[in-house]
């Protein structure tokens, strides 16, 4: 087993309210290794954009990093805490965008609409190269223009010389993100955050974009965190996947392991649940019952003990099962399979 | 086609004009739908499939009159039994007719007033529409709100005390208030999450089968239009490239485009072979489109035919409909 690019270890994300205190985040762990595709899949409100944000640190206030560590290896060798570096300081800054890198979810309002698509590229060169080069030594304006209309080819831009002229505006969908993919690859990145990259984008260039990053990652070896909460999404391109759900990791495990053989109750549910292409028309599909919680009416106990139909009585609703082995590499956070292994909440 | 139909669209066109300048002038048009033709018989659901920008959603705001197409005839079958054409009849002439055709929006969030209850949401059609008694009104919009899976004592509360889902079902429950004959869903599903989304298509289904409900469904996720229809339309910048029961359009695709777009979804199943991509290129600019078949510069099988003359939508099987020179001869892979 190789070392872990990224190790995100019982990570805490707390938003405080006035109307109380909102468990965005609430021991997560997960770790990346390098060229490994790992998606983070779950519906809204389960902390897998937070997540990422708070690799980042980017996390808006009143949202706080509460508790947790994520190690970040640079070069194999020395880890660093993101968590308990400073935001705004410089050695958070020279990590991201340089080191960790993101492509959002919507390429439009990434990028900025009064400078062209290529100017963003340059500056980010240019800023991040700076540190890598020894002293004095800054990348030209013209050098990184001309690595910019690389990349630009590189991720399947035509007439990239015209198209680093143009302004986010200008550009279809489709080209936007594949700009927004250049702009983070640019740097070459050991690890790669995908939050939703194609879900503002149509089914026929999605599939072009998954491919583009599918080949990027296979080039270059680049780690990448997928977030998707499209299942489809998911199958085709992570390695391993996290589950979440309400704020905790549900269950995680090799691709194969979780769609084949899914442990936790509300993957097999959300698997049965989706609607897909294969299926025979005009059937009524099995359902999940009720909805996601208000994140300020978090049930207790385990998260999804009242939507569970396996749910035990006197158990589930008390106490908040921790994440532990289910089988080879696969892992769940239920008490089907521990029955006395709690988290302390 | 056994049961009589509905809707009759013929040729509707909807062109938009592109202004620039000062003065406003008109610089291009863009023909957001383009020659469209498509019936819906009784108690069936048509799903009208396509990307952004195909104009599916104008097509179905031309239907609902919430917008004035340029050409064309929307021919509707009213309650009395008389057919109305709905494209020229004017606000005065279309306010009977109205309350049988009904909406159900994308958001559900936006969709609802925050300020009004359950109760006046979805009680407001009833009493535009002349259901002044409130006793009456308040027992027609519980037995709306049971009908779609909701608790009716619930229906004093007010919209942001209720999930995304929910919200859902109660603006299916207004969209129903009025009984009407016809309900068009634009993208019903596509804000909600994915444990909420079956939950609604169930809903969509059983009404489809309790009420004999007429559905124009709207959307661009293949799965979502396999779940509920009878029929399915794909659109491409603005023509309707395929028409057929939703068996023959997802087992054996007659379009290039269809199958393609068949291919691109990307399936949850991790075995599955992926990795190909469907299609090269970007959707048509619809204000510039290509010559012959707009589908032409994407598409793996073109001839020269294909770029110089436009192709006609034609019935190559019984019910099939496809806008493509080489249907005959192409084998398409479907999805079973």
């Amino acid at each position: 087993m190789t070392t872990p690019v990224l190790e995100v270890k019982d990570l805490r994300v707390h938003f405080l309210l006035d109307e109380g205190v909102v468990r965005a985040v609430d021991g997560v762990s997960f770790d990346v290794h390098p060229g490994q595709v790992v998606g983070i899949v779950g519906e809204s409100g389960c902390g897998k954009s937070v997540t990422v944000k708070a690799i980042l640190q980017i996390v808006e206030p009143p949202g706080r990093i509460v508790g947790g560590r994520i190690l970040f290896r640079k070069d194999g060798a020395s880890a660093a805490d993101l968590a308990e570096l400073d935001p705004k300081g410089a050695a958070m800054r020279a990590i991201r965008g340089a080191e960790i890198a993101l492509i959002p979810q919507e390429p439009m309002a990434a990028f900025s609409p009064v400078h062209t698509v290529g100017d963003q590229i340059i500056e980010a060169l240019r800023l991040h190269q700076r540190q890598w080069r020894p002293e004095g030594s800054r990348l030209s304006r013209g050098e990184a223009r001309q690595l910019t209309v690389e990349l630009f080819r590189s991720v399947g831009i035509s007439m990239p010389a015209e198209r680093v002229d143009a302004y986010s505006w200008q550009l279809s969908g489709g080209l936007r993100q594949r700009a927004m993919i250049a702009m983070a690859l640019s740097c070459k990145p050991r690890l790669l955050i995908a939050d939703e990259p194609t879900t503002a984008i149509d089914v026929t260039t999605q599939a072009q974009i998954l491919t583009l990053l599918r080949d990027q990652q296979r080039r270059d070896g680049t780690a990448i965190v997928f977030i998707t909460h499209d299942l489809g999404v998911i199958a085709q391109m992570a390695h391993h996947v996290v589950v979440m759900y309400l704020g905790r990791v549900m269950e995680q495990g090799a691709v194969a392991d979780i769609f084949d053989a899914p442990k936790h109750p509300y993957t097999r549910a959300l698997l049965k649940s989706i609607p897909t292409v294969r299926v025979a028309p005009r059937t009524l599909l099995p359902t999940i019952a009720g909805s996601i919680p208000h994140p300020l009416g978090r049930p207790r106990g385990c998260p999804f003990h009242p939507r569970c139909p396996d749910a035990i009585p006197g158990i589930c609703a008390e106490r908040v099962p921790a994440l532990r082995p289910v089988g080879p590499g696969q892992r769940a956070s239920c008490f089907l399979y521990h029955r006395d292994e709690a988290d302390e909440p | 086609m056994s049961a009589p139909a509905l809707l009759d669209v013929r040729h509707l066109r909807k062109t938009f004009s592109i202004r620039r300048g000062f003065s406003r002038k008109v610089v291009g048009q863009v023909r957001a739908v383009d020659d469209v033709s498509f019936t819906i018989a009784e108690g069936e659901t048509l799903g009208l499939v396509g990307e952004s920008g195909c104009g599916k959603t104008t097509t179905a705001r031309c239907i609902l009159r919430a917008m004035t197409p340029t050409s064309g005839e929307i021919l509707f079958r009213a309650a009395d039994g008389r057919v109305v054409d709905l494209a020229p009849l004017s606000r005065a002439e279309l306010r009977p007719l109205r309350p049988q055709i009904q909406m159900v929006f994308q958001d559900p969030f936006g969709s609802l007033n925050p300020r009004m209850t359950i109760f006046d949401n979805v009680g407001e059609p009833l009493l535009v529409n002349g259901l002044r008694d409130r006793r009456a009104r308040l027992d027609r919009v519980a037995s709306l709100l049971e009908l779609t899976g909701l608790r009716p004592e619930l229906m004093h509360r007010f919209p942001h005390a209720f999930s995304g889902g929910q919200r859902q079902r109660i603006g299916i429950a207004r969209a129903l208030a009025t009984e009407p004959r016809l309900v068009v869903a634009d993208e019903p599903v596509s804000a909600l999450d994915v444990s909420v989304q079956a939950q609604v298509l169930n809903l969509l289904l059983e009404l489809r089968t309790r009420l004999h409900q007429t559905f124009l469904f709207v959307a661009h996720d293949l799965a979502v239009v396999k779940h509920v229809s009878d029929r399915v339309a794909v659109m491409y910048v603005g023509q309707l490239v395929e028409l057929a029961t939703t068996e023959a359009i997802f087992g054996r695709p007659r379009h290039p485009y269809t199958a393609a777009l068949l291919r691109a979804v990307p399936v949850p199943d991790p075995h599955a072979p992926g990795g190909d991509v469907a299609l090269a290129g970007e959707v048509a600019n619809p204000a510039a489109p290509p010559s012959g078949c707009y589908f032409h510069p994407r598409c793996p099988f073109t001839t020269e035919t294909c770029r110089r003359e436009p192709p006609a939508l034609r019935e190559v099987a019984a019910g099939h409909l496809v806008r493509c020179h080489r249907a005959e001869e192409l084998t398409l892979q479907g999805v079973g």
